[in-house]
């Protein structure tokens, strides 16, 4: 199978003074397509991994090759475009652009390209969001919204250039688990219909079973990966 | 570019009292500037036209023991025709004489002048018709108009005749007294008596001289009036010619204009830096504000110059609402100053001067110190790692 990303030897070291290693000579590679989870303990490293593989952060040593290319010789703004066009974030605190609304957060993504705003790519956002279920909120902003449709956004955000990977580092984690199980459910339709892939962190077992392939991440280093 | 703008104006409008206030902040110290500079550009211009505007303002005499100037008709033509910011030119014959009135005497300055032909600009520079306060115009022989000073002080009245004694000569002259001028100057009103010129030839047994040429130029052009003289002196020589001008006979003025006009551009600096200040704090705080958005928007793949852009254009905005307040601000200001800030006869105590090259400078300088104010917050912007807001939420 066709791999999107993968880390050679990668190690996390922060600070200067004290120094404290968080990932330990991490080698992992993702499938295109696939539906990954990782787990572990708070402070396992398990964050800081999934945003290295988001190029949001950088490695101390080792390499992180994307579509082959090593993101050590990219530029900032090369970075800033994989970013934009290949990876879709949520994150556990959904983190939507308050002074904009439900929709205008959608096309965020798109709006950063500087292209103009067709019909078309208008139809586009709003049939993401008649995805997650949103489709009559979409003019409310984004702060009068419960948690869950906040949530919701966010996701639909993350699909909206059509990324081929979604990184999601406890996307429910501060939601009930009624909305739990209605957002996996919705990632997973999205995994199969769109082939998006996608690597998810959550402490929730139950949820990650139902994922492709399992990965424990533990004191900085991979304790388990298990693939269905 | 869009993008930034269309970000700033979001993020300025969902925080709108913020955003009034900092603009109405801009706008205060807009108008302070506007009003200031009107101010004192008005006092100036009202205090040079109170100083000079009603005296010879660079005056030719001559520089040989003789002191009388022969054929000054040709040296006047070719004097008005060295620089055409010179308005208003007039032949004086100046005497000293003393007044005798009862048992009364004082020194006295005749003054001649050409007032009672039509094309005389004397009455141009001295304005005398209208600083007639009783009575009129000389314009036969033996007659002259006095100070107001004199009326009070001696009890002459119009129409009453008092001797002139030349001093030199050891003559008495009667002379008819026509009328009384107010030239608002306590020492003119006391020494100056005007006549003819053909007058004033005639009591002093001279032939047609004059002892000096007086002259005014343009407002424009007023304190361009040492470089004027320079060009006078070109043209008619500086030997046989002495040239005075305003400027060299009130230095203190001139040092006092100065001053005011050094402490006015401080004002207005300091109230530019204060400006400055302000705005670049709040936007400093306001990129702590909105760092968490700028981080989301980093994550998503804006690029950095896309971010500074977003606080450019919220310095732009801001700098330029602030400006237009500011103007109005400043304006009404002015407006309501030169209203209510009246003399006892409801004349303004300053007229303001209202010159529209300096409102809009004004204005520019206001938007672009805040973009520069900006700056700051855009660099900090640009600078913000998308890691350390989403790792720190």
């Amino acid at each position: 199978m066709e791999k999107i990303i993968e880390l050679k030897n990668v190690n996390k070291i922060y600070g200067t003074d004290i120094k404290a290693q968080v990932l330990y000579d991490i080698n992992l590679s993702f499938d295109t397509g696939s539906f990954n989870s990782i787990i572990g303990q708070s402070g396992s490293g398990k964050s800081t991994l999934l945003n290295i593989i988001g190029t949001l952060d950088t490695a101390t040593s080792g390499d992180v090759l994307i579509d082959g290319n090593n993101i050590k010789d990219m530029t900032n703004n090369q970075l800033s475009d994989y970013r934009n066009k290949t990876i879709g974030f949520v994150f556990q605190f959904h983190y939507l652009l308050p002074e904009f609304t439900a929709l205008e957060n959608v096309l965020m993504p798109y709006n950063i390209q500087k292209k103009p705003v067709t019909k078309e790519v208008m139809d586009r956002a709003k049939e993401r969001l008649k995805l997650v279920g949103l489709e009559k909120v979409m003019n409310n902003p984004s702060t009068k919204m419960s948690g869950g449709q906040q949530q919701r956004t966010a996701i639909a955000r993350a699909l909206m250039n059509d990324p081929k990977m979604i990184l999601a580092d406890e996307p429910t984690g501060n939601l009930d688990s009624d909305s739990t199980e209605t957002i996996y459910d919705l990632l997973r339709d999205i995994n199969l219909e769109y082939k998006t892939t996608f690597i998810i962190i959550t402490h929730d077992r139950r949820i990650a079973e139902k994922a492709d392939r399992i990965i424990e991440i533990k004191d900085g280093k991979i304790n388990l990966d298990i693939t269905k | 570019m869009k993008l930034g703008l269309k970000i700033a104006g979001r993020f300025l409008s969902s925080n709108i009292s913020q955003t009034i206030l900092i603009i109405l902040g801009i706008a205060i110290g807009v108008s302070v500037q506007i009003f200031i500079g009107s101010l004192i550009q008005g006092l100036q211009k009202g205090l040079v036209e109170k100083t000079i505007g009603n005296s010879s303002q660079i005056t030719v005499s001559s520089n040989q023991d003789e002191r009388y100037i022969l054929e000054y008709d040709k040296l006047i033509s070719d004097i008005a025709e060295t620089d055409e910011n010179i308005t208003k030119i007039s032949p004086v014959l100046d005497n000293q004489a003393f007044l005798l009135y009862g048992d009364k005497n004082q020194s006295l300055i005749i003054r001649g002048f050409d007032i009672d032909k039509p094309e005389s600009m004397a009455d141009g520079i001295y304005d005398i018709s209208n600083r007639i306060v009783e009575g009129r115009i000389p314009n036969a022989e033996n007659e002259i108009l006095l100070g107001i000073d004199l009326r009070k002080e001696y009890g002459i009245e119009v129409g009453e005749e008092v001797d002139i004694f030349r001093t030199e000569a050891r003559k008495i002259f009667k002379s008819t007294v026509v009328g009384f001028f107010d030239l608002k100057v306590s020492s003119l009103n006391t020494n100056w008596a005007i006549t003819t010129l053909s007058n004033a030839q005639k009591l002093f047994e001279l032939d047609d001289v004059i002892t000096s040429i007086e002259m005014q130029v343009n407002e424009d052009a007023i304190f361009l009036t040492d470089e004027i003289s320079v060009n006078i002196a070109n043209v008619i020589g500086d030997e046989e010619y002495k040239i005075i001008n305003w400027k060299e006979q009130n230095e203190s003025l001139l040092s006092g204009l100065q001053g005011q006009s050094i402490s006015s551009y401080m004002i207005q600096v300091f109230v530019i830096i204060s400006v400055v200040i302000s705005i670049a704090s709040i936007l400093a705080i306001t990129v702590l504000q909105k760092s968490k958005q700028i981080g989301i928007l980093k994550a998503m793949g804006i690029r950095n110059s896309t971010t500074s852009f977003i606080f450019l254009f919220e310095g732009l905005i801001l700098g330029f609402f602030g400006a237009v307040m500011g103007i109005l601000f400043g304006l009404g200001l002015s407006f309501a100053f030169t209203k209510f800030a009246l003399n006892a006869d409801g004349t303004p105590v300053v007229d303001l001067y209202i010159s529209y090259s300096f409102i809009a400078l004004s204005g520019l300088i206001a938007v672009v110190a805040s973009v520069l104010a900006a700056l700051m917050p855009a660099i900090r912007s640009s600078k913000l790692n998308a890691i350390d807001i989403i790792r720190n939420n």
